[in-house]
C-alpha cells in the first residue's frame, strides 16, 4: 500500500448504487484504519487542529487508532465533537482539517474524516449507550434540533442545566434530518447519535413552532431562563425567472425533504409523493445540488444536468460529492445561466432556457464575476427543475420577536464568540446566524454559546 | 396531548372532531391551520382550525374525506391519538375596518368561513352569510353560522336546499340589490374563490380569500405552496393563507393542486387500521 495517498474508500458500486438510497461509502475495516492512522506523523504542533472547528486532538485520537485502542481514541474524539459519526460523513475536510495536515504538503493528508467516522462508527456498534441521565439545574430553552442546537443543548446537560429542545418537525436533526439524503449519511446513524446526546438529559419537544405555537418572550414567563436559537436557514431562494411556479420545478427544500425526512423514495408506501422528470436540470453547485442531483437520479431521471453560472474551480460542494456526482453519470453545465423556465399548455415545465456565460473580474466574494455571453442563448430540454441556489433564515421568529435585532438579510445578529443577541438572555447560533454554512461551523456556535450562557446564569445568580 | 375527545359524522365522507391541544388552542386565531400526520409511513397536511375553546384547551377540525390522509384520520376514533400535531400556523386573518362583511363558504370551506364570521361578529360587525353545498346532505354548521350572522343564505347545486345556484348567484342578488357591502370573505375551492374574485373585482368590493395550497412542513421551509399574486411570490402558509383575492392568480393555484393527482390514487390508506397510536 502506497504511504503517499490515502487508503481508498470502499464504495458501492455505480451500477448498484445509482439505484438504491443505501450508503454510498461503506468505511473502513479495523485493519485499513490502522493502517492510515499510522499515515499520520503525530506533529508536535499539529496544524490540521486549527482547522477543525471545534479544536479536536486530532494526532492524539488517530495514535489511539494505531495502536488499535479504539475505545479510548472515541473517548477523545467525543470530548470535543459530541457528532462525530455525522461530521466524519459531511465536514468539508479538504477545507478543514485535512487542508492544513503536513502530510498534505507533498502527499495526499491524512484521511482525518475517514478516522473519525471509523472510531464513531465502532463505538455504535461496540459501547453500550449509557441510559437517560436526569438534570435538576435551571431551565434552559433551545430552539432548533439541528447541529447548532443539538450541540448547545448537550454542553449544557453536561453542565447541569435542564434543557429542553423544541422542534418544529415532526423528527428532530435539522438538515441532517430532511435536507443531506440517506446514501449519503444514513438517517439511522443521525438518530443513534441524536439518541446518545438527548441521553445527557437533554428534553425534546416536537411540533413546536417557535414564534407561531409560543413565542421567546414566553418562553422566559414560562420559566426558562435563557434562550439558544439554532433554527438554521431553511428559507429557501428562488431565481426569479419566468415559469418558476410550472408544475414540475422545485426548490431543492422541498425536493429533498419529501425524500429524506418524508421518504417519498418508498412512495406509495409510504405516503408523500414526488415527481421525477426523465430529464432533470438542478440549478446551483453547492452540496444542497449535488444531493439533489444525485437523489433525482436514484428515483429514476435518465439524465440529470447540474447547472451552474461559474466554473468548476468555483463549485462550492465538498469535493467527494462533486467526484461522486460525476462517478454516478451527473452532467455538468458549467458557465450556464438559467434565464426562463419552459412550459406547455397545462403548466408542466418542458425545458429550461440558459445563456452561456465567461468569467469576468473578481467580484465581491473574490471569486470571477461570472458575465452572459450575448446572443449564446439554448434550451435543455427537461421535465424536471431543481433550483439550489441557496437559503436564507426564516422569517417566524424575527417576525413574532420584534426586539431582537437581525440584518437586512433577516440573518439575527449574533456575538460570534458567545452567540449573545440584541435581548437579554438570547444567544443564537448556526446558519440562522451565518447564513448556510457548515455542519461543524454550526457545532461549533452551539458550544461556545453554551460557555456563554453557563457564564451569564452563573453572573445573573 | 392530541387526543381525539369527540367525533361526529356531518355527512358520510365529512367529519368533525374535537382534540385536545392546549398549546395550539391557547394561541388559536380565525384563519389559522394545523398540519398533521396521522400514520408512521403518513404525509403532512393542513387542516383549518374550525374552531377552539382556550378554556378546555380543546380545538375542533372538520374535514372531508378525499383521499389517504384524510380517511386514515377519518379512521381514528375518540381517544386515538393524532401521532403529530403542529400549530397554530400561518397568520391571522387580518379584517379591514367594515361596517358589513359577506361571508361566504362553499362545502367543506364552511369549516374555515366560521371562525371569521364568529370573530367579526364578537367585534360588532354585521355578519351576512353565504353557504353552498352540492345537496343539502352536505350542509354543515348551518345553526352555528345563523348565531353569528344577521341573514343567512343557503345555495345547493341541485335545489335540495335553499336556492338552486351557486353561492355567487346568491352574492350577486345581494349586490344588485343595493346592498352595501364593505368586504367578502370567501373560502372554499379553488374555482369557487376565483368565480367570487371575478364578481366582486367587477363591482370594486374588497375580498379576501383563503387559499388551501399544496403544503408539506407549513413553516416557510420548503416553498411548495407558492403562490403569485400581483408580481409577487408569496409562501401561503407563512405570509397567508387569507390573501386580498383580487390579483391571485388562481389558475396556477389549480394547476398546482393537481400536480400529485396519479400519485395520491396509488397510496392505500387501509394500512392505518391495524396500527392505530393510543395513548400510553
Ligand atoms: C442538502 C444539504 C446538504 C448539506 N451538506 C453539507 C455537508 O456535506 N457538509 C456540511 O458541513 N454542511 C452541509 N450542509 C449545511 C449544514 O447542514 C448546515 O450548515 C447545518 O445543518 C446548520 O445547522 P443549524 O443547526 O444552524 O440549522 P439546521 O440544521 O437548519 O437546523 C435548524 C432546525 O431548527 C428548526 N426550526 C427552524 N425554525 C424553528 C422554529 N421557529 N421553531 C422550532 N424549530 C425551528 C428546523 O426545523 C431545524 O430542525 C448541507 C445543507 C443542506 C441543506
Ligand atoms: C391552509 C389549508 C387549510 C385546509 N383546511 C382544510 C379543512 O379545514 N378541511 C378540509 O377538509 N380540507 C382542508 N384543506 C385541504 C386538505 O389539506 C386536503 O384535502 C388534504 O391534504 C388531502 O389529503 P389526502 O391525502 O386525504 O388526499 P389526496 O388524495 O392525497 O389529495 C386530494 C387533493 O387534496 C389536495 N392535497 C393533497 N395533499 C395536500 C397537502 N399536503 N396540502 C394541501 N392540499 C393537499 C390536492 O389538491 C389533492 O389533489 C386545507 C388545505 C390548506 C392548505
Ligand atoms: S470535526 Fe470535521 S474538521 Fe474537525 S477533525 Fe473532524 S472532520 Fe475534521
Ligand atoms: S497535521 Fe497531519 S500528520 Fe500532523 S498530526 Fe495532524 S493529521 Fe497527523
Ligand atoms: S408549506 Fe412549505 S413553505 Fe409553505
Ligand atoms: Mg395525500
Amino acid at each position: 500500500m502506497s504511504r503517499t495517498k490515502k487508503h481508498p474508500m470502499p464504495c458501492q458500486p455505480v451500477e448498484e448504487r445509482i439505484k438504491n438510497f443505501s450508503e454510498v461509502a461503506l468505511g473502513y475495516d479495523e485493519q485499513t484504519a490502522i493502517a492510515e492512522a499510522k499515515r499520520c506523523i503525530q506533529c508536535k504542533n499539529p496544524r490540521c487542529v486549527q482547522g477543525c472547528p471545534v479544536g479536536i486532538d486530532i494526532p492524539q485520537f488517530i495514535q489511539k487508532i494505531a495502536e488499535g485502542d479504539f475505545e479510548s481514541s472515541i473517548e477523545i474524539l467525543k470530548s470535543k465533537n459530541s457528532l462525530p459519526a455525522i461530521c466524519g460523513r459531511v465536514c468539508p475536510q479538504e477545507d478543514q482539517c485535512e487542508k492544513l495536515c503536513v502530510v498534505g504538503i507533498k502527499n495526499e493528508p491524512v484521511a482525518i474524516g475517514r478516522l473519525e467516522r471509523f472510531v464513531a462508527d465502532w463505538e455504535r456498534v461496540n459501547v453500550k449507550p449509557k441510559g437517560k441521565q436526569v438534570t435538576e439545574g435551571k431551565k434552559v430553552a433551545v430552539v432548533g434540533s439541528g447541529p447548532a442546537g443539538l450541540t448547545c443543548a448537550g454542553e449544557l446537560a453536561k453542565m447541569g442545566y435542564k434543557v429542553t429542545i423544541f422542534e418544529a418537525f415532526h423528527q428532530p436533526g435539522g438538515v441532517l434530518m430532511y435536507g443531506i439524503p440517506e446514501f449519503r449519511l444514513p438517517k439511522k446513524i443521525v438518530e443513534e447519535e441524536i439518541n446518545s446526546l438527548l441521553d445527557l438529559g437533554v428534553e425534546l419537544k416536537t411540533n413546536v413552532v417557535i414564534g407561531q405555537t409560543i413565542t421567546i418572550e414566553e418562553l422566559f414567563a414560562e420559566g426558562y431562563e435563557a434562550v439558544f436559537i439554532g433554527s438554521g436557514a431553511g428559507l429557501p431562494y428562488f431565481l426569479n425567472i419566468p415559469g418558476e411556479n410550472l408544475n414540475g420545478v422545485y426548490s431543492a427544500n422541498e425536493f429533498l425533504t419529501r425524500v429524506n425526512l418524508m421518504r417519498a423514495y418508498l412512495h406509495p408506501d409510504w405516503h408523500t409523493p414526488i415527481k421525477v422528470g426523465k430529464k432533470v436540470a438542478v440549478v446551483g453547485a453547492g452540496n444542497v445540488a449535488m444531493d439533489a442531483a444525485r437523489t433525482a437520479k436514484r428515483l429514476g431521471a435518465e439524465e440529470v444536468y447540474i447547472v451552474y453560472r461559474r466554473s468548476e474551480e468555483e463549485m462550492p460542494a465538498r469535493e467527494e460529492e462533486v467526484h461522486h456526482a460525476k462517478e454516478e453519470g451527473i452532467i455538468f453545465k458549467l458557465l450556464t445561466n438559467p434565464v426562463e423556465i419552459l412550459g406547455n399548455e397545462e403548466g408542466w415545465v418542458t425545458g429550461l432556457k440558459c445563456i452561456k456565460m465567461e468569467l469576468g473580474e473578481p467580484d465581491s466574494s473574490g471569486r470571477r464575476r461570472p458575465i452572459p455571453v450575448e446572443g449564446s442563448e439554448f434550451q435543455l430540454d427537461v421535465d424536471g427543475v431543481i433550483i439550489a441556489v441557496g437559503q436564507g433564515p426564516n422569517p417566524l421568529i424575527p417576525r413574532s420577536t420584534p426586539s431582537l435585532e437581525t440584518s437586512k438579510w433577516g440573518n439575527i445578529i449574533a456575538d460570534e464568540m458567545t452567540g449573545k443577541t440584541s435581548m437579554e438572555g438570547v444567544f443564537a447560533g448556526g446558519d440562522v446566524v451565518t447564513g448556510a454554512a457548515t455542519v461543524i461551523k454550526a457545532m461549533g456556535a452551539g458550544k461556545n454559546a453554551a460557555i456563554a450562557i453557563d457564564q451569564y446564569l452563573k453572573n445573573k445568580g | 396531548m392530541n387526543k381525539i375527545l369527540e367525533k361526529k359524522v356531518l355527512a358520510p365522507t365529512l367529519k368533525q372532531i374535537v382534540v385536545n391541544a392546549p398549546l395550539i388552542a391557547r394561541k388559536a386565531k380565525a384563519g389559522q391551520f394545523v398540519i398533521l400526520r396521522v400514520h408512521e409511513r403518513g404525509e403532512r397536511f393542513p387542516l383549518t382550525i374550525a374552531d377552539y375553546d382556550r378554556e378546555k384547551g380543546t380545538i375542533t377540525l372538520i374535514f372531508q374525506e378525499v383521499g389517504a390522509s384524510t380517511k386514515l384520520l377519518g379512521n381514528l376514533e375518540v381517544g386515538d391519538v393524532i401521532l403529530d400535531l403542529v400549530g397554530p400556523l400561518g397568520k391571522a386573518t387580518k379584517h379591514p375596518h367594515a361596517k358589513r362583511v359577506v361571508c361566504i363558504g362553499g362545502g367543506v370551506g364552511v369549516a374555515p368561513v366560521y371562525p371569521e364570521a364568529k370573530e367579526l361578529y364578537e367585534n360588532g360587525v354585521e355578519v351576512i352569510s353565504i353557504i353552498g353545498a352540492r345537496n343539502k346532505d352536505l350542509l354543515f354548521y348551518v345553526d352555528e353560522m345563523k348565531k353569528v350572522s344577521k341573514e343567512l343564505y343557503i345555495t345547493t347545486d341541485d335545489g335540495s336546499a335553499g336556492r338552486k345556484g351557486f353561492v355567487t348567484d346568491a352574492l350577486k342578488d345581494l349586490i344588485l340589490s343595493g346592498m352595501e357591502i364593505d368586504c367578502v370573505i370567501a373560502i372554499g375551492p379553488m374555482p369557487m374563490m376565483k368565480a367570487v374574485s371575478n364578481l366582486t373585482k367587477e363591482y370594486g368590493i374588497y375580498t379576501i380569500v383563503s387559499l388551501n395550497s399544496l403544503m408539506v412542513d407549513g413553516t416557510g421551509m420548503c416553498g411548495g405552496c407558492r403562490v403569485t399574486i400581483g408580481n409577487e411570490v408569496k409562501f401561503a402558509c407563512i405570509d397567508g393563507p387569507a390573501f386580498e383575492a383580487h390579483s391571485i392568480d388562481f389558475d396556477e393555484q389549480m394547476r398546482r393542486l393537481r400536480m400529485y393527482q396519479e400519485e395520491e390514487k396509488l397510496v392505500d390508506c387501509k394500512c392505518g387500521e391495524a396500527e392505530k397510536n393510543v395513548e400510553n
